[in-house]
């Protein structure tokens, strides 16, 4: 009996040593177990890239961008604003057609009108990225505190009651008719309504979400308010965001088109696509000088076109449902 | 209902107030030259300053306000300074107003003819041709800015048919144009919206279940799920109407239609300032009335909806 209780010892003994080897672990070893991979920006990203059509779009559009920057110190470039005098006759080179020397021609008082193209592209890309981010610091601030804030529900809801009712078009066209029209004047207006929608959807959501029990739990846990809204529900929210920031800069590209059309928008010594649309909308009359519209209009057709379907591709990638 | 109604207007009237007093003080910041008119650059510094002051535009910021409400009242809104020198403004104003009505209530009645029928078919069809050269329609009319094809369909449809390029008050065929371009953009936001409400009504868990029953697809669509998506769709109205607004704006001054659109654009070219404040004051009540319109809308497809108590913001 004692002999086989022996053997039996002995043949645990042999088979833990056998089949077990002890590793030497880490606390963080153990932590890496408890978590996946899962990155969201890295998901994010690979459903973008899904989309072939939104990559194509965004590559043309960061080349668009980098070539506005770039363009005035390629060689053989003209000044946008300088008024070029034809050799012969001393006069300025008004409306000439597209050739070897003016690339995209010139304009009725003898600017190049290739290089304004740039220049404008990029006063108008600069106004239409300043109000799309100020117009979303300020909207999902006031959007969260909004939703957030039981004491401040109701003052938010009363100045959003008043300031929706009043026609976009409207505050544009009064702001840059009391101030003069300049860059800056365009952002002002700009921002002064364009914070709304945003805030109002944001304050949607978080009141949709607040009080769901994964807050809850959070909050009984003793999170504070600021993680809970940095951490549980802006996230949520990229998706909107991003898509409501990526339409606000065709959208900002168009107010200043509008604005300059009636009369309001930037000087001309200030080339933007407003303007130069502006100046070829009078000379459309005539089809010798079309081109002077159709260039401008191009670019910017483009450039908004581009924007919205980057915009939807990436709020649909945004999305945590959508990825695998 | 009509309860609700009556409440919803007593707080419009408040909002308007409200609108009303920051325009005016807004105005006040507006260029002086505005109020003197061509005449400014011959006058004297003195001489300005007491052409201001028989303006009352140096009284006391709230005694001004006082006599802008009781004109106001009236139904005086200053006269012209520099567009039709000393007509009074609401005399130019009605002159316009008929031409700006029916071309923004066209424009919006064609849409929703054209807009929602195309929503519900691209619903119905989803996936296939119709739904997706709709969808390029849409995209191509929320990406492409207004003021490009507006220009391009004037430029190219009117060469094309031979029509004229401006509008003429006995031609009815110069309507055309610049309604369908009106139009343009409210049928795409209709058609989109619609189609969305349509299929989200149509993954729905009772309309499977009408399905299993053997209901007729027909009498599916349109009794339960058309009346469904019918809902949301109402608060869009107002956000057209406000739309018609801009659209207006473009469009009068390409056509030369002689509405308020236009008019805006001549005033702000001209400087001229009451019929500036006027105009700004005509369109923010048209903001608002279409506010009240589409809750209003809201409520009557709506059986569910009872605005009167516990409102939410939309």
């Amino acid at each position: 009996m004692s002999m086989y209780t022996e053997e039996i010892d002995n043949m645990s003994d042999k088979s833990r040593a056998q089949l077990f080897d002890f590793v030497e672990a880490t606390d963080g070893q153990a932590e890496d177990i408890a978590y996946s991979n899962y990155s969201y920006w890295r998901s994010t990203w690979k459903s973008f890239l899904k989309n072939r059509v939104a990559v194509f779009l965004l590559v043309m559009v960061c080349i668009i961008v980098a070539f506005t920057m770039f363009q005035p110190y390629l060689p053989a470039q003209k000044s946008p604003t300088e008024i070029y005098l034809d050799d012969q006759t001393g006069l300025q080179a008004r409306n000439i057609a597209p050739n070897a020397e003016f690339w995209f021609g010139t304009n009725s008082i003898g600017q190049d009108l290739w290089s304004r193209i740039w220049a404008g592209t990029r006063t108008s890309l600069m106004i239409g990225c300043v109000v799309a981010l100020v117009e979303a610091f300020v909207g999902i601030t006031i959007g969260t505190l909004w939703g957030f804030s039981r004491k401040l529900e109701m003052p938010i809801t009363q100045l959003y009651n008043v300031v929706d009712n009043i026609p976009t078009t409207i505050v544009l066209i009064l702001m840059s008719y009391i101030l003069r029209p300049s860059i800056s004047t365009i952002i002002i207006a700009m921002c002064i309504t364009g914070w709304v929608e945003m805030a109002r959807f944001i304050r949607n959501q978080i009141v949709i979400l607040r009080d769901r029990e994964y807050n809850l739990a959070s909050k009984c846990l003793g999170t504070s308010d600021y993680r809970i809204i940095i951490k549980n529900l802006l996230p949520y929210l990229i998706s909107v965001i991003m898509l409501r920031m990526s339409l606000a800069i065709p959208f900002a590209i168009g107010a200043e088109v509008f604005l300059t059309y009636i009369g309001l928008g930037l000087p001309i010594s200030e080339p933007s696509l407003g303007n130069l649309i502006n100046e070829g909308r009078v000379l459309m009359m005539s089809p010798d000088l079309r081109y002077q519209l159709i260039f401008p209009s191009i670019v910017l057709s483009i450039m908004t076109i581009a924007f919205y379907i980057i915009g939807n591709a990436f709020a649909d990638a945004a999305d945590p449902k959508n990825h695998v | 209902m009509l309860w609700y109604v009556g409440k919803r207007l007593l707080q419009s009237i408040v909002t308007l107030f409200i609108i009303i007093t920051i325009v005016f003080s807004l105005l006040r910041l507006m260029p002086e030259e505005g109020y003197l008119g061509a005449a400014a650059e011959k006058m004297s510094a003195a001489q300005k300053e007491v052409y201001l002051t028989n303006l009352g535009l140096r009284d006391p910021l709230l005694v001004q306000l006082g006599n802008f409400y009781a004109d106001l009242l009236q139904g005086d809104l200053g006269k012209s300074v520099t567009y039709r020198t000393d007509v009074p403004v609401v005399t130019i104003l009605a002159d316009k107003i008929m031409y700006s009505l029916f071309f923004g209530l066209g424009a919006v009645g064609i849409s929703l003819l054209i807009g929602v029928p195309l929503g519900i078919l691209m619903a119905q069809m989803k996936g296939r041709w119709l739904d997706r050269l709709g969808t390029g329609y849409i995209v191509f009319v929320v990406a492409v800015p207004a003021a490009v094809y507006y220009l391009v369909i004037q430029m190219y449809i009117t060469d094309i048919f031979h029509l004229p390029m401006l509008f003429d008050e006995y031609k009815p065929i110069t309507w055309l144009l610049p309604l369908t371009s009106m139009a343009l953009a409210p049928t795409a936001s209709y058609a989109m919206w619609m189609r969305r409400y349509m299929v989200d009504e149509l993954n729905k868990d009772y309309i499977k279940l009408a399905r299993a029953k053997g209901v007729k697809e027909r009498t599916l669509m349109f009794s339960h799920v058309l009346r469904n998506a019918f809902i949301p769709m109402a608060q869009y109205l107002p956000a057209t109407i406000l739309f018609t607004i801009t659209g207006s704006i473009y469009i009068e001054s390409l056509y030369s239609i002689p509405g308020m659109g236009g008019l805006l654009v001549d005033a702000i070219q001209r400087q001229d300032n009451t019929i500036v404040q006027g105009l700004v004051l005509v369109f923010s009540s048209l903001g608002i009335i279409g506010l009240i319109l589409g809750d209003i809308a809201m409520a009557l497809v709506d059986p569910r909806i009872k605005l009167g108590k516990g409102e939410s913001v939309r």
